[in-house]
């Protein structure tokens, strides 16, 4: 190994992660050019190439770049809207809004949105992320405000990317897919603030306040971009780059070189793709809003707080032995946690540092959290939700979506699914205890807790 | 059914592993567990729309891995659920080339009970290997 593993977890997360976990990470820390560690966040499980929850940074002139660092749901990511509604205003209309964010985004398998758009506005789109969506009417300027990268990578160029990309994915803008996507409405109790400031500077200060969060990525286009250069690297890392890999899935090439930065160029476009998916998704769900309450998207006070990517890579300058080095930083189900005065925050999160979204399992709850000056340690990365604890098998086996479903009403959530199969694979016994994870990150201090999100309503991919 | 499922590989995902006489029926086999993981009722599937495919590759565990891509893009570009009416594989000097024939029909949500978006046929543990009964493949999908 070029460097040591890091791994944060408990010794309750540690024994309950999959052998293939370490090995996964081994292989990561085996990478040319990585910097310091291979993290391993505490919801890390068995995935491939990268485990899921696996973090490392490379030297930009060194260093590699891996499709299977990042992922094939480039850029999957997680958004906060808050309302200015209690939960006592929404409590009779709960099943009215699921089932109309339900019609209105479609969700499941191969899903196809409802705007209009060509294959060249696609690749405009794929060049400027959540700007075209605001252009478009979808949205406002504070939500790129409020959106990592200000909702779009830079240096993107659509003539990186196949044609058979732009095919599978140029009609799925605004759709929420399946496995364990989703979009919840969630109320914020008032026991379940832990640090009122900040949460009063991410506009979270009405008690029983209504928030929604989703969780979805760039859908067919950007896991066509990774399979596509998956297979491309994969042709020419032996005979041109000499790159020898412990696991082809971990297939990469040189930065610098013409393919690494071809395949930058092409990742930054599903980067965008997804921001402008969640963009549309953002505007659906305040146009849904707006009709059941009769009232305008601003007078329900529906901000965005945040927008989170979990697949990534980016270039980055951090402080290492003393040193600003410029790094090509991997986080492949992993979320950036800036600390206060990081990068590219908002002005108005200047001081708190960035709202970190953790979903968890539809059964359970979610968590804000934010971004500490002591994240310089893993390069202002922390968890990205629950990771499961058992295979999507075993818990189709031994759960029953449409029970789960009764249930879940029963207990005061109002769920709305493409799949009932696919609910049972997301039963909330199928994931870690959330409170594990995310008591992790704060003992590492790598990550504050801020605020608790229950689920109400749910509209499962 | 020349399939199984495999519970202990990547826990979040979909692994199975395929059996055929030939390397053709393994190639069957791999589509039908692809499919399956998708859909949980594939027999609902009516053939209506017709398509052909040609792909080449230097390896045979290569080969399958984009002709399972096929299957993951058709489900969304035309959101068509495909089955394999034929399909005619060529073993040259140093390449393999694949011919086939797709049947099916767009996804109809009141018949078709669809489980979940595979995103992509990975490389992680992929393998095709002759074993005594014929061909056996490993393949681990991304859902």
């Amino acid at each position: 190994m070029r460097v040591p593993v890091r791994i944060y977890a408990t010794e309750k997360l540690l024994r309950a992660m999959d052998e293939g976990v370490f090995d996964q990470i081994s292989n990561v820390a085996k990478l040319p050019g990585i910097v310091d560690y291979a993290f391993c966040m505490p919801d890390g499980h068995w995935g491939y190439g990268f485990p899921i929850g696996g973090t490392a940074a490379f030297d930009t002139d060194a260093g590699v770049i891996s499709p299977g660092g990042i992922g094939f749901d480039i850029n999957c990511g997680m958004r906060l809207m808050r309302t200015s509604l209690q939960f006592e205003e929404i409590k009779e209309h709960i099943h009215t809004l699921i089932d109309n964010l339900f019609k209105r985004i479609p969700s499941g398998v191969g899903g196809q949105g409802n705007i209009r758009i060509s294959r060249d506005d696609f690749r405009e789109l794929l060049e400027s992320g959540s700007s075209w969506c605001i252009r478009a009417g979808y949205g406002n300027t504070g939500d790129l405000n409020r959106t990592e990268e200000r909702g779009c990578m830079s240096g993107a160029d659509s003539s990186k990317v196949s044609d058979t990309a732009i095919e599978r994915g140029y009609k799925q803008v605004g759709t929420l897919g399946s496995g364990n996507h989703y979009l919840e409405i969630q109320v914020l109790r008032p026991e379940h603030v832990f640090d009122s400031e900040t949460a009063e500077t991410f506009g979270l200060s009405i008690p029983n306040q209504v928030v929604v969060m989703f969780h979805c990525g760039s859908r067919g286009f950007g896991h066509q971009v990774a399979s596509d250069y998956v297979r491309l690297l994969l042709e020419k890392m032996n005979s041109r780059y000499r790159l020898d890999i412990e696991d082809r899935e971990l297939v990469c090439a040189p930065f610098q070189s013409s393919d690494g930065q071809d395949y930058f160029s092409a990742m930054k476009c599903a980067v965008n793709m997804a921001f402008a998916n969640r963009q549309v998704i953002a505007h659906r769900v305040r146009e849904v809003f707006s009709d059941v309450f009769h009232r305008s998207p601003e007078d329900l006070g529906m901000e965005q707080v945040y927008d989170v990517s979990h697949n990534t890579a980016k270039i980055e300058t951090h402080l290492y032995n003393g040193v600003s080095r410029s790094m090509l930083v991997h986080r492949k189900g992993a979320t950036r946690c800036l600390g206060p005065g990081g990068f590219d925050l908002p002005s108005e999160y200047n001081s708190t540092g960035q709202p970190v979204i953790i979903g968890g399992s539809m059964e359970t709850g979610s968590y804000l959290l934010v971004g500490t000056e002591r994240a310089c340690e893993t390069f202002y990365t922390t968890a990205h939700g629950s990771g499961r604890a058992m295979s999507r098998r075993n818990a189709k086996k031994r759960f029953d979506g449409k029970k789960i479903q009764r249930e879940m009403l029963h207990r005061g959530i109002y769920v709305r699914t493409s799949s009932y199969s696919g609910l049972a694979e997301e039963a909330g016994a199928a994931y870690k205890n959330i409170e594990d994870v995310i008591d992790t990150t704060v003992r590492a201090g790598i990550s504050r807790k801020i605020a608790r999100f229950v689920p109400v309503g749910n509209v499962k991919g | 059914v020349a399939y199984s499922y495999v519970d202990n590989v990547a826990g979040s995902d979909a692994a199975f592993e395929a059996t055929g006489r030939t390397m053709e029926e393994l190639f069957v086999s791999a589509w039908n567990a692809t499919l399956n993981t998708m859909i949980e009722n594939p027999e609902s599937i009516d053939t209506v729309s017709l398509r052909s495919i040609r792909i080449t590759a230097r390896e045979a565990d290569l080969l399958l891995h984009d002709f399972l891509q096929k299957l993951i893009f058709f489900k969304d570009a035309t959101r068509e659920l495909l089955m394999v009416k034929r399909v005619r594989l060529i073993h040259t000097r140093n390449r393999y080339k694949l011919r086939a024939r797709l049947m099916g029909e767009p996804i109809d949500t009141s018949r078709h009970n669809m489980i979940v978006d595979i995103k992509a046929v990975t490389l992680y543990r992929l393998a095709v290997v002759a074993c005594t009964s014929g061909w056996r493949a490993t393949v681990v999908l991304d859902v």
